[in-house]
C-alpha cells in the first residue's frame, strides 16, 4: 500500500543522505522524496512517498526514527492529509494547438508562466493522480518536457507535526 | 542542546581531542599513525594520561577496542588516518556495528579546503562508514571539535550502543580554539526510553504465569544492558528453561540446570525443541535473527505468545510478529518484571512446567552434542572441553574467531559470567579473534585471555603477533588447525557434493616458527593424549603469549545444525 511518510530532521549535511542511504540499504521503495527547511532553519522538513505491507510501513518509521538526525517522524497515511505536488510542463502550442493547449490548462487549474511562438510552459499543482490525468488528456507528441517536484504533505485539522 | 559546567582555555584541536579523551577518563586508544593525524599523534606524545596502543593494521586497531569494550562497560577509542586508515577501519567498525558495541573512532581527513579534490589519502570517511556506524560526524570547525566529541561518547554508550565516527581535517586539528568541554549534552532528535511500560510488563508477566510449556530466550543486550543478575532472578523465581543466543552465553550461566544450552543454527536440540514448541516466549535484548530462529514461517507452524523486550523499537516485529513489545532497558525492564512477580500472589503453573520438564529432559536425553572420546586423532570438541576443565575456576575471559571452532568453543565452553565471551556474532568476522584477546588482556592484565581459533581465522589478523609482542600481552591461542576452512568444508560436505571449492588451506605456515619468529612460544600437538599436558603447560606460562597448534580431525563437523532456510525442529544431528 502507498504511505506518504513526513519528517523532521535537523537540516545538517549528509541528513538526506542517511535517510536515501536507509531506504536503499534495506530495501525499502521510495516512489519520491522532498525535501526544504522549515520556518525554523535548524530543521528540514521531508516527505516520502513509499509502498509496503504494514510490517514493512513500520520497519521504515521505526528506521527513520532510528537515524540520529531525525527529530520526529510521522505517517500521514494513517490519518486525514493533503498531499499537493507541484509539476511544470513544456507543450507544443502552435496552430490550431494553441487554442485547444490553452483550454486544456484552465481546464486543469494550470497556469502558464512561459510563451513562445511554439510553446507553453505550464504550472500545474494538485495530487499525483490529478497530474497524472492532465498527461493523459494531453494528445501524444505535444508534450516537450516534463518535471515533478514529488509529493508534499500535512496534516488536515489540527494535527501538526512539530518539534515541541 | 545544554552546555553545562566547564573550563577555558585556547587550544589547538588536535590538544582539544586529547583533552576529551582524558575528560572521558579514556585508558586505551588503539591506532595507527598516518600523514592526516600527526598534529594527534604529536599531542599523544606530549601525554601520558591515554595510552596508545600501536596496533599493525588498522582492522585490528577497531576489534581490539571493540573487545575492551565488551569485555568491560566503557566505550572503546580508536585513531585511524584518513584514506586507506578509514577503509581498512570499516570491517571492525561494522564488525562492532552488528554487535551494537560502543566505539568511538576518530579518523583524520585531508584539511577542510582540499576534501573533494581527491586529495593524497583522501576517501569519504563519512559516506563510506555511514551504513556501519550509529552516527558519524566531519568536523569542520574547530569550535565545534568538544562538543562533537561529547556527543560521539554520548552517542556511542547510550541506548542500544554503537559505533560512533569523529572524523577530523587536519586543519581542524591545528586551529586553536577556547576548550570549554561540556559535562553533558542532550539531543532533541535522540531520546532513548529507558523505562518499560509498567502495563506491558504486567501483560507479560500474566502471560508468563499462564503459561504451560514457556521458553526464556535472551541475547547480547542481556550482557550490553549488564542484566545477568536481573534475569537469573527472574528465571530462578519463575523455574522456567533459559536459553542465550551466541551473544548472550554467559548472561545465564551455563552450568545452571535451568540453562538448555545455545540455541539455533548449532544450537543444542533442547533448546531448539523447546524454542519451537513454547506456548510463550520471553525474548530479551534478543532480534531473532536467521542463525536464531532459521525460517521464520516454519517457525510459526507453531502457536506461541511472544513477549519481547529491547531498547531498540526497530528490533522489534522486525523478523517475526510479537504480542507484548516492551521497549526500555533490559536491566531496568527485568527490575520491574522481579518486583512485580514478587508483589504478586499468583506463581507459575507448576504441574504443567513439571510435564514440561521431563519434556526438556527427554531431548536433552538424546546428548545432542557428543563427539568420539575414544578418537585417535583429536577432536577439536575435547580440545574445547579440555581448555574449559583447565581453567573454569580462573579469571578467564575467552575470545573466538568465526567458523567451527567459534561454535564448538560456544558449544564446549561453559560460561557462567557476562562479559567473559568476545566473539563476532553478527558479522561473522573472521581475522577477530586475536585482536580481541590482545583488547580483553589489556583491559584485564590479571586476567587469563585464551583466543581459541582456526588456521584460516588466525592468519587474517596473524600480524598482531607482533603488537602482543610490543605490549607483552600474554594471551594463550588455542588453534584447531584442522587445514581446512571447517565451515565452508562442512557446508560443502552437506549441500554442494562434497565439492571442497577453495576451502582446503594448502600452503599452511609452520604455526611453531611463525610465533616463534615474533618472540613468543610456539607448540605443535598432534597427539589426544598430549592435548591436556599441553594445555597445562601453556597456561602454566604465565608472562608468554603461547600459540598451540593443535592438528585436529579434518572431517569433524559442527552438529546439531540446522540448514539455511529450515526450521528449528529440522535439526540435522550427529
Amino acid at each position: 500500500m502507498r504511505h506518504i511518510i513526513s519528517l523532521l530532521m535537523e537540516n545538517e549535511p549528509g541528513a538526506l543522505s542517511r535517510v536515501a542511504g536507509l531506504f536503499s540499504a534495506r530495501g525499502y521503495n521510495i516512489e519520491s522524496l522532498t525535501v526544504a527547511p522549515t520556518e525554523d532553519p535548524s530543521l528540514s522538513r521531508m516527505t516520502v512517498v513509499t509502498s509496503g505491507s504494514d510490517d514493512v510501513i513500520e520497519q521504515i518509521t521505526k528506521q527513520l526514527n532510528k537515524l540520529i538526525d531525525v527529530v520526529k517522524v510521522v505517517d500521514l497515511s494513517d490519518g486525514d492529509h493533503i498531499e499537493r505536488e507541484l509539476m511544470l510542463v513544456k507543450v507544443r502550442a502552435s496552430g490550431k494547438d494553441r487554442e485547444e493547449m490553452k483550454r486544456m490548462a484552465d481546464i486543469f487549474r494550470g497556469r502558464i508562466l512561459d510563451v513562445t511562438d511554439k510553446a507553453y510552459t505550464i504550472e500545474l499543482t494538485g495530487t499525483g493522480s490529478k497530474l497524472d490525468a492532465f498527461l493523459g488528456a494531453l494528445e501524444q507528441g505535444v508534450i516537450l518536457e516534463t518535471v515533478r517536484t514529488g509529493a508534499s504533505g500535512i496534516g488536515r485539522g489540527e494535527r501538526i507535526l512539530k518539534v515541541s | 542542546m545544554e552546555l553545562t559546567a566547564g573550563v577555558t582555555t585556547e587550544l589547538s584541536g588536535a590538544e582539544i581531542t586529547m583533552r576529551c579523551l582524558q575528560e572521558e577518563g579514556v585508558e586505551f586508544m588503539f591506532g595507527y599513525p598516518g600523514g592526516a593525524v600527526l598534529p594527534l599523534y604529536d599531542e599523544i606524545f606530549k601525554q601520558e594520561k591515554v595510552k596508545h596502543i600501536l596496533v599493525r593494521h588498522e582492522q585490528a586497531a577497531v576489534h581490539a577496542a571493540d573487545a575492551y569494550a565488551r569485555s568491560t562497560e566503557k566505550v572503546g577509542v580508536v585513531l585511524v588516518t584518513s584514506g586507506p586508515g578509514v577503509t581498512n577501519a570499516v570491517t571492525g567498525i561494522a564488525t562492532a556495528y552488528m554487535d551494537s558495541i560502543p566505539v568511538v573512532i576518530i579518523s583524520g581527513q585531508v584539511p577542510t579546503h582540499a576534501i573533494g579534490q581527491d586529495a593524497f589519502q583522501e576517501v569519504d570517511a563519512i559516506g563510506v562508514t555511514r551504513p556501519c556506524v550509529k552516527h558519524n560526524f566531519l568536523v569542520k570547525d574547530v569550535k565545534d571539535l568538544a562538543v562533537t566529541m561529547k556527543k560521539a561518547f554520548y552517542l556511542a554508550g547510550s541506548g542500544r550502543p554503537g559505533p560512533v565516527l569523529v572524523d577530523i581535517p587536519k586543519d581542524v586539528q591545528t586551529a586553536k580554539t577556547n576548550f570549554f568541554y561540556p559535562q553533558s549534552v542532550s539531543l532533541r532528535s535522540y531520546n532513548p526510553v529507558v523505562k518499560g511500560h509498567t502495563g506491558q510488563i504486567r501483560k507479560a508477566l500474566n502471560l508468563l504465569l499462564e503459561a504451560k510449556r514457556p521458553m526464556i530466550y535472551t541475547g547480547g543486550g542481556v550482557v550490553l544492558g549488564n542484566a545477568s543478575a536481573e534475569l537469573i532472578q527472574l528465571v530462578r523465581a519463575l523455574g522456567f528453561p533459559c536459553t542465550n543466543t551466541l551473544m548472550g552465553l554467559g548472561g545465564y550461566p551455563a552450568t545452571d540446570p535451568q540453562f538448555v544450552g545455545m540455541l539455533g543454527m548449532h544450537g543444542t536440540y533442547e533448546a531448539n525443541m523447546a524454542m519451537q514448541t513454547c506456548d510463550v516466549l520471553l525474548a530479551i535484548g534478543a532480534r531473532f535473527d536467521d542463525r536464531v530462529i532459521g525460517n521464520p514461517k516454519h517457525f510459526f507452524q507453531e502457536q506461541r505468545k511472544i513477549i519481547h523486550v529491547d531498547i531498540d523499537p526497530s528490533s522489534i516485529s522486525k523478523r517475526v510478529r510479537v504480542d507484548v513489545p516492551i521497549v526500555g532497558d533490559v536491566r531496568e525492564v527485568l527490575q520491574e518484571m522481579n518486583r512485580q512477580l514478587v508483589a504478586g500472589k499468583e506463581r507459575p503453573d507448576s504441574v504443567a512446567i513439571k510435564a514440561w520438564w521431563k519434556q526438556i529432559d527427554e531431548w536433552r536425553g538424546r546428548d545432542c552434542l557428543k563427539y568420539d572420546r575414544a578418537s585417535k586423532i583429536i577432536k577439536p570438541q575435547a580440545v574445547v572441553a579440555a581448555l574449559y576443565e583447565l581453567t573454569k575456576d580462573m579469571d578467564m575471559y575467552v575470545t573466538s574467531d568465526v567458523g567451527q571452532h567459534q561454535m564448538w568453543a560456544a558449544q564446549f565452553y561453559k560460561f557462567n559470567k557476562p562479559r567473559r565471551w568476545i566473539n563476532s556474532g553478527g558479522l561473522g568476522t573472521m581475522g577477530v579473534g586475536l585482536p580481541y584477546a590482545l583488547g580483553v588482556q589489556l583491559a584485564h592484565p590479571e586476567a587469563t585471555v585464551a583466543c581459541v581459533t582456526g588456521e584460516a581465522s588466525i592468519q587474517m589478523c596473524i600480524q598482531e603477533l607482533s603488537t602482543a609482542k610490543q605490549y607483552r600481552l600474554p594471551v594463550k591461542i588455542v588453534n584447531l588447525n584442522n587445514r581446512y576452512m571447517g565451515m565452508v568444508r562442512q557446508w560443502q560436505e552437506f549441500f554442494h557434493g562434497n565439492r571442497y571449492a577453495e576451502s582446503y588451506m594448502d600452503a599452511l605456515p609452520d604455526f611453531v616458527k611463525l610465533t616463534e619468529s615474533y618472540g613468543h612460544v610456539g607448540m605443535r600437538i598432534d597427539k589426544p593424549e598430549d592435548v591436556e599436558p599441553a594445555l597445562k603447560e601453556a597456561f602454566s606460562r604465565k608472562n608468554d603469549l603461547v600459540f598451540m597448534d593443535f592438528i585436529t580431525d579434518q572431517t569433524e563437523n559442527v552438529f546439531p545444525m540446522v540448514p539455511g532456510g529450515k526450521g528449528l525442529s529440522e535439526m540435522i544431528l550427529v
